[in-house]
């Protein structure tokens, strides 16, 4: 198991930017007698797009939800934006958001209604701008006025996004963001997010099976095995200690049990 | 939805938020209106008829006049009071909103709130036409009770809210295979709180559960001011003294069965 010696979760959350974005250690989850997630610890600082990888039942979503505050964790502490989850929850839920391909959109109201729903509940000022120019920018204009359950999958993952950024986090935490986009539409999407974290200097932590994705998008990688970490780098460094390539050949070397060079242990 | 913070400020613009989703969500789709009226309607014309037969040939039922008719409009703001309030929450579920729900600022207890005002609002929408059809139809002004009526009507809606809040958490921690739960357990209610006859007529040990339960003493204060014209203000103190005890239970059960659920991971799912 590698931890990322930029970051060590040990050291104090802040930093000279202030509080990590996300501070994780000792994560450890247990269902019954699974090992879900065991023993994780990482840091991820401000403005980082890092992205979580690893096969089915690697702990990817589990880690994700414990850092949401949606499952509580056996043991190990999560501090998201500098406060303690779950318990200082109220300070920072209005100020992340997230996708997932486990919640939906409520089908029979429009993705205007939708939007206003959410924005309020986020407290989201000048509501009606905000939903058009996520509109604009989302290419939601179209169907603004339409069911969200009569959308294609393309046009219900633009919507979810539309609402994961409808209040202008500070922290993102996406799962699968451009699952059942055609490549055009994924490739804008990655720009958009690419864009708004770099405007917005916001974080965005993303689970994804998509290599290419990864690649594209994230400066670090983590790569989770049977709940643990098995590497956290950058994609370069990450592709230069397997020696390969594309960080897919890296994930078949995880996932088939290939060892990074001068990491045997 | 953070469950530590409770006691903090609650906000009014949020609770409007969860309002208008469900409203837009009734609106959006006439069968859901259409059943809100439909049961009741065909209970009262149901239990009308029958009212209207007994009196006819019982002289007692003839002196109650509306007794039966007053239960079944009672009932229904119990039983629909509870499905107003759980099918709001079954409809989080059905659309897998929930977990964007528990992401966002909304605290629980505005969760909570926004619900009651639905159930208020779906009962509103069955229940008045059912009362207008009691009148015209069967000749039993059901707000001539007057000032009774409010503290019937608020006992009833406080325990629907608790079992509702009860349930809502069975199944935030159980996923949908506990939804039968939501449809039957307030029948499970039904022989205890002596509805249509008096509580004298169960067995002794039962009347000790009976009393137990909040609506026992509204039904029994129905009858107490139709039959003897009494209103008796000690049954209404008591169901609330009671009502207050189970609300309070209710919401902290509801929190633990959150954290259970946060524990067991159940938020992820939310199916069978």
């Amino acid at each position: 198991m590698v931890n990322s010696d930029a970051t060590p979760a040990q050291s104090p959350a802040a930093g000279p930017q202030g509080p990590a974005a996300i501070d994780v250690a000792h994560l450890i989850k247990l269902y019954k007698t699974t090992r879900a997630v065991d023993d994780v610890s990482f840091r991820i600082k401000r403005g980082s797009i890092t992205g979580l990888l690893g096969g089915n039942g690697a702990g990817k979503t589990t880690t994700i939800a414990m850092i949401m505050g949606l499952v509580l964790p056996t043991s190990g502490r999560v501090q998201v934006l500098g406060h303690a989850m779950p318990e200082q929850s109220a300070e920072v839920l209005g100020r992340m958001n997230f996708e997932s391909p486990y919640v939906d959109m409520p089908m029979r109201l429009t993705v205007r209604q939708n939007l206003t729903i959410f924005g309020r509940l986020y407290a989201v000022k000048d509501l009606a701008e905000r939903i058009d120019q996520l509109a604009s920018d989302l290419d939601l204009k179209d169907f603004l006025d339409r069911a969200n359950g009569k959308l294609s999958a393309g046009q219900k993952t633009r919507v979810a996004l539309a609402k994961a950024l409808i209040n202008q986090p500070e922290l993102l935490l996406l799962d699968e963001p451009t699952a059942s986009l055609d490549p055009d539409t994924a490739d804008w999407v990655r720009r958009h997010l690419l864009d708004y974290c770099r405007t917005h200097d916001a974080t965005i932590l993303l689970a994804s099976h998509n290599m290419l994705e990864v690649e594209r998008l994230c400066d670090r990688v983590i790569i989770m095995k049977r709940g643990r970490i098995e590497d956290d780098d950058s994609p370069d460094q990450i592709m230069a200690r397997y020696n390969r390539t594309t960080l897919e050949d890296v994930f078949l070397d995880v996932a088939r049990g290939r060892v990074a060079e001068g990491t045997s242990s | 939805m953070s469950e530590i913070t409770v006691h903090r400020a609650i906000s009014w613009h949020r609770i409007q938020a969860m309002v208008l989703r469900y409203w837009y969500l009734l609106m959006s789709s006439w069968p859901r209106l259409l059943e809100l009226i439909y049961w009741p309607a065909l209970q009262i014309i149901t239990w009308g008829f029958l009212q209207n037969y007994i009196s006819q040939n019982d002289s007692f039922f003839a002196r109650a006049g509306g007794t039966l008719i007053g239960a079944v409009i009672l009932w229904d703001i119990l039983f629909r009071g509870q499905l107003g309030f759980s099918i709001s929450f079954l409809e989080e579920m059905w659309a897998r909103n929930l977990g964007n729900l528990m992401m966002s600022p909304l605290k629980p207890i505005e969760f909570l709130i926004s619900l009651m005002i639905m159930s208020l609002i779906r009962l509103a929408i069955g229940v008045i036409p059912m009362t207008l059809l009691a009148l015209f139809f069967f000749d039993f002004n059901f707000f001539a009770i007057g000032l009774p009526l409010i503290a019937f009507f608020c006992n009833l809606i406080f325990t629907s809210w608790s079992v509702g809040i009860f349930v809502s958490g069975l199944v935030l921690r159980n996923g949908l295979g506990a939804e039968s739960i939501v449809w039957t357990l307030m029948f499970g209610l039904m022989p205890l709180a002596c509805i249509y006859y008096p509580v004298a007529v169960l067995p002794g040990w039962l009347q000790y559960i009976a009393w137990t339960l909040p609506p026992t003493y509204v039904f029994e204060g129905m009858r107490a001011l139709l039959i003897d014209h009494v209103f008796r203000a000690d049954l209404m103190v008591w169901s609330l003294g009671i009502n207050a005890v189970l609300f309070v239970a209710s919401f902290a059960i509801f929190l633990a069965l959150l954290r259970s659920a946060k524990h067991h991971g159940s938020l992820l799912g939310g199916g069978e």
